[in-house]
C-alpha cells in the first residue's frame, strides 16, 4: 500500500501542469476554450483515467488499460510515456503534496496558481458567489452543450434605489438593483459584454413572460420572492442570498439551449433602463379592456389573432369566463363524466412522468444524505484539528519541564503526531469544500426536477384547453339541433330560431378554428416535452457521472495526501514498532 | 528502543518469555472473560494465567478465576504497603449498566486489566508483595475471603484520598480560615514536580478528550458513507444506463468504506485512545502518592517537633530531678523511635518517588510511542484503503461516460 506513492510521483511531474488544468476544468469553468471533439473536461479525464489505472500498486493485480477505442487525440503523449518508464524505487519524498498522484488543490498549488476564483475562494472562504457559479455551470458541462460558445453571467453591486414615481406619495419605497453582466461570444447579441441594472421584480417578469413563450420546455425555476424571509433575515444576508440565487437562475437559463436564444433573455440582459418586458400587472390591467371583447375572443369573432390567443393558457384577470369553463371541464373529467373526446392516452408520458416523480424522490433523499456525508466530513477534520492542537500544547508542555530526556524524545514524538493531525485536518477540510462542489449537482437538479414539473404541467392545461373547446362545441351542436328540430316544426321557419341557428353556427366555426389552434399548440407542447425530457435524461446522465467522477477523483487524491501524512508519522515513530501490530 | 528490549514494554498480554530459564521471571494473562451470575449480581470472571520461576511461587504455572474487585483488592493492598511508588491504574468501574456487558467494553478492560497485572508483575519492588502471590496463587474462596476481610477498611479509602488533595490543594484557604498552615514540603525540584504533575493531568485529559471524540467522529462518517452508499442505490435504480450501474457501483464502495471506517473507530479506541486514557490514569495515581508523601511529611514533621519538646520536656525534668523521669524517658525514647520511623518512611517515599518518576517518564514515552505508531499506521492504512477502493471505480465510470 505504502508502495503507490512512489508510482504516482514518477510521473506527477509532468502533468502536474496537467492536474492543474484538469482541477479548473473539473468545475466546469465555461472559460476554457473548449474543442470540436468536445467537452475538454472529458479528454482530460480521460486521460487522468487512464494514467490513473497504469499507476496501480505493484503489489496490485495488472491494472486494466483503460484507453477508450477512438483513443482521444488530445491525449498528451508525454504524460502517457511517463508512465511508462521503469518505476524508480528512490525513497519517497515527504512533502505530502508532490506525492499525490492525482492533484485535486493542493495548498501550494493553489496558493501559487494564477487567479482561480474557484480555489482562492475556498481558502478565502469568501465570495460564496463564485463557488455557487460553480456547480450550476456544472449543469453546462455535458458533451451536448456543445461547441465553442458560451455565455458567462455574473450578477453584482447590489445596490438600494428609490422609486420616483411613488416617491411623491409614500415617500418613495426603496427596492434593491443588482447589476447584471453578460460575456458572450453567441452573434444573436450585439456585443460581447454588457451590463444592465435589475431589480428583483424584473426577474419575475422575465421568468412569467418565459413561461408563457415556452410551454413544454423545462423552463428553470426562478429564486423565490420569499417575503417572510426578507423580513426575518438580516438585510445584508438576504440580499447576498438573492444575489446567488439570481445569478445561479440566469445562468441555468443561459445554459438552456433553446431559452438562451429567446428574446425575452436577450433584452433582459441587454436592455438598459426600463425592462421592455409587459409586466404581469400590466396584463392585468389589460383584463379591463379586454373583458369587453371576453366573449368574442372566446368565441372567435372579431380579432384576428383571437384563435392564438385562446390557445395560450388561461390567466386571471382578461381569462375569467375562459377559467370557469375549463375549471368545469377538468371537473367533470375528474368526476368521469362525459368523456373527454381527447383522451391522454400516451402510455409513455404517463409512465414517464411516473419515473420523473420516483427520480424526484430519490434525488432529494440522495442529496440529504449527501449533505450529511458532508457534516461528517467536516466534523472529522474539525476534530483531527482539535486533537492536533491540544498535542501541541501538550508538546510545548512537556518541552518546557522537561527534566529526562524520555520527555524531550515524547515531546518530539507528540510534535510529529500532532503536525500530521493538522495537516490531515486541513485536507479534509479542503476534501469537503470539493466535495460540497461535486455533490451540489444533486442539490442542482432539484430545481430542474421542478421545470420538469412545470413542463408536464403546460401540456395538461393544453390539454385541458382543447377539451374544455371540444365540449363546448359540442354543447353549441346540440343546441343548434335542438333548434333545428324545433323550427323546422314551424311551417315557413321561424326567423328568430332561423337567426339564432345562424349565430350558434358561426360560433360553431369559430370554436372549431380555435380548437384546431389548440389542438397544433397541444401537440407543439407535447414535441417540447418530449424533446427536453430527452435531453434532460441525457444532460442528466452526462452531469450525474461527472459529479461521480469529480466526487470519486476528490476522494482518491486527499486519501492519498492524507495517507502520506500519517505514513510519515509511522515512519517517525517505526522505532516503536511491534510484532502485534 | 529496541523491540526486543524487554520489562518496559506492556502493550497487550505477554507471551511466553523468550529469556533463558536460569533468568527469573513473572508473567502473567488475564484473558477469557466469561458473564457469571445472574441479572443485577452478574459480573465478569476473568482467567488468570500465571508463569513463573521465582522461588515464592507454586510451580512453573498457575491459573486462577478472578474478578474485577479482586483486581482493585489488590491495587488497595499495595497502595498501603508500597507507599512512594505509582501504583499501576485500574480501569473505571463502569456505570452505565447497559454498556457493561458489550464486547467492546470487556474486551477493553480484559486488556487494560492485563496491563495492569504485568506492570506490577515487572516492577522490581512490587514483584515481590505478597498480596500479588495471593492474588495469583490463591484459590477462589480464599480470595473471596480476603477481599471481604479488607473491604470494609478500605471503604474509607476515597474519603481519605479526598482529604489528602485537599491538602495539598488549599493551603491558601487554610491561612484565611486561620488555621495552622500545614508543613509542606517546599524545595524548588519537588514544586517543580508537583506543579508538572497537575499541570499534565489538564492537558492529557484535553488530548483524550479530543481523540474519544475522534472515535465518535469515524463512527458519524462511517454511518453516513453507508447512508449515502444507500441512498445512491435507490437513485440509481430510477436511472437507466450507463449512470443507473455508475451509482450502483459507488453506492457498493461506500457502504464498503463505511465498513472499513467503523474498524477503524474501535482500533483508534483501542489503541489510541485507551492509552491515553490510561495516561491520565496514572498521573491521577501519582497525585495520590504526592498526597501520601505530603502526609507523611507532616507525620514526620510532626513527630519530630514533637520528639524536641519532649526531650526538653524530660532535660527540665532531669534538671529538676523530678520522679516523673523515667515515664519522661520512656516516652521520649518512643516518640523518637516513632520519629525515627516516620523519618525513614517519608525518606523511602522520597526515594521510590525519584526512582519511580524516571521510569514513569521512560515508560510513558514508550506506550505513546507505540501508540502514536498504531494510529499513525491505522490511520495510513485506513487512508490507502479509502484511496484504493475509490480508485477502482475510476475505469468503470470513465468508461461509462465515454458510452
Amino acid at each position: 500500500m505504502m508502495g503507490s506513492e512512489n508510482d504516482e510521483e514518477s510521473h506527477l511531474h509532468a502533468s502536474k501542469e496537467d492536474m492543474e488544468n484538469l482541477f479548473l476544468r473539473d468545475d466546469g469553468d465555461p472559460l476554457t476554450k473548449t474543442d470540436v471533439n468536445g467537452d475538454k473536461s472529458n479528454s482530460n479525464y480521460r486521460s487522468a483515467m487512464s494514467t490513473l489505472s497504469d499507476s496501480r500498486n505493484p503489489l496490485s493485480p495488472p491494472p486494466i488499460v483503460v484507453t477508450p477505442a477512438d483513443s482521444d487525440p488530445l491525449f498528451a503523449p508525454p504524460s502517457y510515456s511517463d508512465f511508462r518508464s521503469p518505476r524508480s524505487t528512490k525513497p519517497k519524498p515527504i512533502n505530502g503534496d508532490n506525492s499525490s498522484y492525482i492533484d485535486p488543490p493542493s495548498y501550494a498549488d493553489v496558493l501559487f496558481s494564477p487567479f482561480d476564483e474557484t480555489s482562492v475562494s475556498e481558502i478565502n472562504g469568501s465570495d460564496d458567489g463564485s463557488r455557487h457559479s460553480q456547480s450550476s455551470d456544472s449543469l453546462s458541462r455535458s458533451p451536448s452543450s456543445l461547441s465553442s460558445d458560451y455565455t458567462k453571467i455574473t450578477v453584482s453591486s447590489p445596490q438600494k434605489d428609490q422609486d420616483t414615481a411613488s416617491s411623491m406619495i409614500s415617500g418613495g419605497s426603496t427596492y434593491i438593483t443588482y447589476q447584471i453582466t453578460t460575456r458572450t461570444n453567441l452573434p444573436e447579441y450585439g456585443g460581447s459584454e454588457f451590463s444592465v441594472r435589475r431589480r428583483f421584480r424584473d426577474v419575475v417578469t422575465l421568468a412569467d413572460r418565459l413561461a408563457e413563450s415556452y410551454r413544454g420546455f423545462c423552463i428553470p425555476p426562478r429564486p423565490d420572492k420569499s417575503v417572510v424571509e426578507s423580513q426575518v433575515m438580516q438585510k445584508q444576508e438576504f440580499v447576498e442570498q438573492r444575489r446567488v440565487a439570481l445569478e445561479k437562475y440566469l445562468r441555468r437559463l443561459a445554459a438552456h439551449p433553446v431559452i438562451r436564444n429567446s428574446d425575452e433573455l436577450k433584452v433582459f440582459l441587454q436592455v438598459e433602463g426600463k425592462l421592455p418586458l409587459p409586466t404581469s400587472t400590466d396584463v392585468a390591467s389589460r383584463m379591463l379592456d379586454g373583458a369587453v371583447k371576453l366573449p368574442k375572443q372566446l368565441f372567435g369573432e372579431g380579432g384576428g389573432a383571437s384563435a392564438v390567443e385562446v390557445a395560450q393558457p388561461a390567466r386571471g384577470g382578461r381569462d375569467l369566463l375562459r377559467l370557469f369553463k375549463e375549471l368545469r371541464q377538468s371537473v367533470s373529467n375528474d368526476w368521469g363524466g362525459s368523456k373527454p373526446a381527447v383522451v391522454e392516452e400516451d402510455k409513455e408520458f404517463l409512465e414517464k412522468k411516473e419515473k420523473m416523480h420516483d427520480l424526484e424522490q430519490q434525488i432529494i433523499n440522495a442529496s440529504q444524505q449527501a449533505e450529511s456525508l458532508v457534516k461528517s466530513q467536516q466534523d472529522m477534520g474539525e476534530t483531527m484539528g482539535e486533537m492536533g492542537l491540544a498535542f501541541i500544547k501538550l508538546t510545548k508542555f512537556e518541552n518546557e519541564e522537561a527534566v529526562f530526556n524520555s520527555q524531550r524524545a515524547r515531546a518530539n514524538d507528540m510534535k510529529n503526531l500532532a503536525t500530521a493531525a493538522v495537516k490531515a485536518s486541513r485536507f479534509y477540510r479542503e476534501l469537503n469544500s470539493q466535495t460540497v462542489k461535486h455533490l451540489d449537482t444533486l442539490h442542482d437538479y432539484l430545481g430542474l426536477m421542478m421545470a420538469v414539473q412545470g413542463a408536464f404541467a403546460d401540456r395538461s392545461s393544453a390539454l385541458l384547453t382543447v377539451q374544455t373547446l371540444l365540449s363546448e362545441i359540442s354543447s353549441l351542436e346540440g343546441r343548434a339541433e335542438k333548434l333545428e328540430a324545433a323550427s323546422s316544426k314551424i311551417f315557413g321557419g321561424d326567423k328568430s330560431r332561423i337567426k339564432k341557428i345562424e349565430e350558434i353556427k358561426e360560433t360553431i366555426k369559430g370554436t372549431e378554428d380555435a380548437k384546431h389552434v389548440a389542438i397544433r399548440e397541444y401537440e407543439r407542447i407535447k414535441e417540447n416535452n418530449w424533446s427536453e425530457v430527452e435531453r434532460l435524461d441525457r444532460e442528466r446522465s452526462a452531469d450525474f457521472l461527472n459529479m461521480m467522477k469529480g466526487f470519486v477523483v476528490n476522494q482518491v487524491g486527499y486519501a492519498e495526501k492524507i495517507a502520506n501524512v500519517w505514513t510519515k508519522v509511522a515512519e517517525e515513530t517505526s522505532q516503536y514498532a511491534r510484532e502485534s501490530s | 528502543m529496541e523491540s526486543t528490549e524487554q520489562p518496559r514494554s506492556v502493550s497487550g498480554s505477554m507471551q511466553s518469555p523468550r529469556s533463558p530459564p536460569s533468568q527469573p521471571y513473572l508473567s502473567v494473562s488475564v484473558t477469557d472473560p466469561v458473564k457469571l451470575g445472574n441479572g443485577v449480581q452478574s459480573y465478569i470472571s476473568y482467567r488468570v494465567v500465571t508463569k513463573t520461576n521465582f522461588p515464592e511461587y507454586q510451580g512453573p504455572e498457575k491459573i486462577v478465576i478472578r474478578r474485577y474487585s479482586d483486581f482493585v483488592w489488590l491495587r488497595d493492598r499495595l497502595s498501603e504497603k508500597f507507599k512512594g511508588i505509582f501504583i499501576p491504574p485500574l480501569p473505571e468501574k463502569s456505570a452505565v449498566e447497559k454498556f457493561r456487558f458489550s464486547a467492546e467494553f470487556i474486551e477493553m478492560r480484559r486488556a487494560a486489566l492485563d496491563i495492569f497485572v504485568n506492570r506490577i508483575a515487572l516492577h522490581p519492588e512490587l514483584q515481590q508483595s505478597e498480596d500479588l502471590r495471593t492474588f495469583l496463587q490463591a484459590d477462589e474462596e480464599t480470595m473471596e475471603r480476603f477481599r471481604f476481610q479488607e473491604t470494609g477498611i478500605f471503604m474509607k479509602k476515597p474519603a481519605d484520598l479526598m482529604q489528602m488533595f485537599r491538602d495539598v490543594q488549599s493551603k491558601v484557604s487554610d491561612a484565611v480560615l486561620g488555621k495552622e498552615k500545614p508543613v509542606e514540603e517546599t524545595t524548588p525540584e519537588y514544586e517543580k514536580l508537583k506543579h508538572y504533575i497537575f499541570e499534565l493531568e489538564n492537558h492529557l485529559a484535553e488530548a483524550q478528550k479530543h481523540a474519544y471524540r475522534l472515535v465518535k467522529r469515524h463512527r458519524e462518517l462511517g454511518q453516513s458513507l453507508l447512508d449515502f452508499g444507500k441512498a445512491v442505490k435507490l437513485l440509481g435504480a430510477c436511472e437507466g444506463e450507463p449512470t443507473g450501474k455508475a451509482f450502483s457501483d459507488l453506492g457498493t464502495k461506500s457502504e464498503l468504506l463505511s465498513i472499513k471506517l467503523q474498524k477503524e473507530a474501535q482500533q483508534v479506541l483501542m489503541n489510541f485512545e485507551e492509552p491515553l486514557k490510561d495516561y491520565v490514569r496514572y498521573v491521577q495515581s501519582i497525585k495520590a502518592t504526592i498526597a501520601e508523601r505530603g502526609t507523611a511529611f507532616r507525620q514526620h514533621c510532626e513527630l519530630a517537633e514533637t520528639t524536641k519538646l519532649k526531650e526538653i520536656n524530660l532535660d527540665k525534668l532531669m534538671l529538676t530531678r523530678s520522679d516523673k523521669v523515667g515515664e519522661a524517658e520512656i516516652e521520649y525514647r518512643e516518640t523518637k523511635a516513632e520519629s525515627e520511623e516516620a523519618t525513614r518512611r517519608f525518606e523511602m517515599i522520597v526515594r521510590r518517588m525519584n526512582e519511580e518518576i524516571v521510569r514513569f517518564q521512560e515508560e510513558k514515552t514508550e506506550e505513546m510511542g507505540v501508540a502514536f505508531h498504531q494510529f499513525a499506521k491505522g490511520q495510513a492504512r485506513l487512508a490507502n484503503g479509502i484511496a484504493d477502493a475509490w480508485r477502482a471505480l475510476l475505469p468503470k465510470l470513465e468508461s461509462a461516460s465515454s458510452v
